[in-house]
């Protein structure tokens, strides 16, 4: 029993340590990337950010407008209801939109490089590059790392403006919250360190999440069921980690 | 610059093993310059494993692999990278980068290492498609391609980049009579016109006799018989002829070890 939390701990531990090394390697080839493979990148951000953005506008519509569901019902025994606009966009910009993005981005985008990397990988794609002396990682794991983590950042600032118009179309046109007090407060009480505090945070998901899905894919075992498995696991660790890192980015902030 | 030796790549007490199992015992291989090489073997005697080795994607447990002057299990990634660049590698399955199509993957090399332009590289391209014979399928996907004619882009693409070697790994396995045929002649032909050397890894013994200058036989992870394919078939031993004849058993069981029949069957063999 007590081996086997030993054996658990140990290869947990040694995993994390690749992944960090991972990271340098990946931070180092960083410059030379977006100097020679500016194009890569740019399709990257195009895959990961562009073709994430169906689902990225309707959960933030729908987030914003049950947030303003909520918050009316809520301020509204307080006779506050003109508050809403403030309660809305705080929680999207410094919570809700960095957050929920970086689930979303996840599972959308994430699986995607995952089982693409590793699929790569179990039909020999890695290796013949390897062969023709290219880098597998500069070629194929950089531009798709630096592609998720440009369109991270840009996906969480949609989805807290379409979640703030879809609280409008809820709180004002629907529930009928006074449209000068909706918006003049928001102005009145958002600070610029609570849009940079959301900046900050899809920053550090868009990486987190990037590299999850990279190392995964790129260290999938190279079958079938290795490559389904290391897209499950880029899903399950990327949420785990955004949410931790969420808490501790918060709790840093206070 | 190496001389020009006579062989171009020479492995010498050579051993690697993969967990307990050793998959070469002290193997000795000569790769002789402007021949074609065949090395066959029973499945699962490493054959593909050899391929890593030589190309450093692996690394030796022990002995030397020299190809073409460099021991390899000395040069680090540039060196490894500029040696790989001399070699040129068909892998069993073409290993094609799906997201391009054939003209792009031919011209993947190209656009890595040089800074040639466009033109040229196109000149380059649709020439080596020429040479496979696929000239008229360059705008094509590789899903769209037959496991042939992927094997045959394969082959334009690695030797787009003008290699003095060029390895083989299984490249018959699959296909049908004809596009092994055709194979088979790209090999020949390849190798004699452009002048290179050519290592071919395969167990189709027919096929492989009717290219291959010297063949190696390759068993329990060492070199058991070498020479012509004349002179691999009047080889006295007995595992080279169930190899070369294909007999069911022999040296190399028909079962796998297993504990005894009857006890296994009463479910009683040992714990």
């Amino acid at each position: 029993m007590l081996r086997e939390l030993a054996y658990f701990v140990g290869g947990f531990l040694q995993t994390f340590g690749q992944l960090h090394l991972f990271f340098l390697r990946l931070l180092v080839g960083v410059p030379r990337t977006l100097w020679r493979r500016f194009r890569l990148v740019v399709d990257q951000v195009h895959n990961a950010g562009a073709l994430s953005m169906p689902i990225i506008v309707t959960s933030a519509f729908f987030v914003g407008g049950v947030l303003a569901l909520q918050g009316y019902d809520n301020l509204s025994r307080f006779g506050s209801e003109d508050a809403l606009g403030v309660l809305v966009a705080l929680s999207l910009i410094t919570e809700l939109g960095p957050v929920v993005t970086a689930l979303l981005f996840s599972g959308r985008a994430g699986t995607a490089l995952a089982s693409e990397i590793g699929l790569m990988r179990a039909t020999d794609q890695l290796s013949a590059m390897e062969m023709m002396a290219v880098d597998p990682v500069r070629r194929v794991v950089m531009p798709r790392f630096l592609g998720g983590v440009i369109a991270m950042p840009l996906l969480a600032g949609i989805f807290s403006a379409i979640g703030i118009f879809g609280a409008y179309m809820v709180g004002v046109v629907l529930m009928g919250v006074d449209y000068g007090a909706f918006w003049s407060q928001m102005q009145e009480s958002v600070e610029i360190s609570d849009v940079l505090q959301g900046v900050l945070k899809s920053v550090v998901f868009g990486i987190a999440a990037s590299l999850l899905a990279v190392f995964e894919g790129y260290n999938a075992i190279p079958t079938a069921e290795g490559v389904g498995r290391a897209t499950t696991r880029t899903v399950v660790i990327s949420s785990i980690a955004v949410l931790v890192l969420d808490f501790m980015i918060t709790a840093a902030m206070m | 610059m190496a001389q020009e030796t006579e062989n171009v790549i020479e492995i010498r007490d050579l051993c690697y093993s993969r967990g307990q199992r050793q998959i070469f015992d002290h193997l000795d291989i000569d790769i002789q310059r402007g021949k074609v090489t065949a090395i066959m073997g029973p499945s699962g005697t490493g054959k593909t494993t050899l391929l890593r080795l030589i190309t450093g994607q692996l690394v030796p447990d022990r002995g030397t692999i020299i190809v073409d002057g460099d021991d390899v299990s000395k040069l680090n990634r540039t060196g490894l990278y500029r040696m790989r660049r001399k070699i040129g590698m068909l892998f069993q399955n073409g290993a094609l980068l799906t997201d391009y199509s054939v003209f792009e993957n031919v011209a993947f090399p190209l656009r890595e290492h040089t800074d040639l332009p466009d033109r040229l590289i196109r000149h380059i391209v649709l020439t080596k498609l020429h040479a496979v014979g696929l000239r008229g399928a360059v705008n094509l996907m590789p899903s769209e391609l037959s496991g042939g004619m992927a094997r045959r882009v394969a082959l334009a693409r690695a030797m787009v980049m003008d290699p003095e070697i060029l390895i083989y790994d299984e490249p018959f396995v699959g296909l049908d009579p004809i596009s092994m045929g055709v194979i088979v002649r790209l090999v020949r032909r390849m190798n004699d016109i452009l002048g290179i050397s050519s290592i071919v890894v395969s167990h189709d013994v027919q096929e492989i006799s009717t290219v291959a200058d010297v063949s190696y036989l390759i068993a329990d992870g060492k070199v058991v018989a070498s020479g012509s394919p004349e002179e691999l078939s009047g080889e006295p031993s007995e595992l080279v002829k169930q190899f070369m004849h294909g007999m069911a058993d022999g040296p190399v069981p028909f079962h796998y070890p297993a504990p005894d029949y009857a006890e296994q069957l009463l479910g009683r063999e040992g714990d």
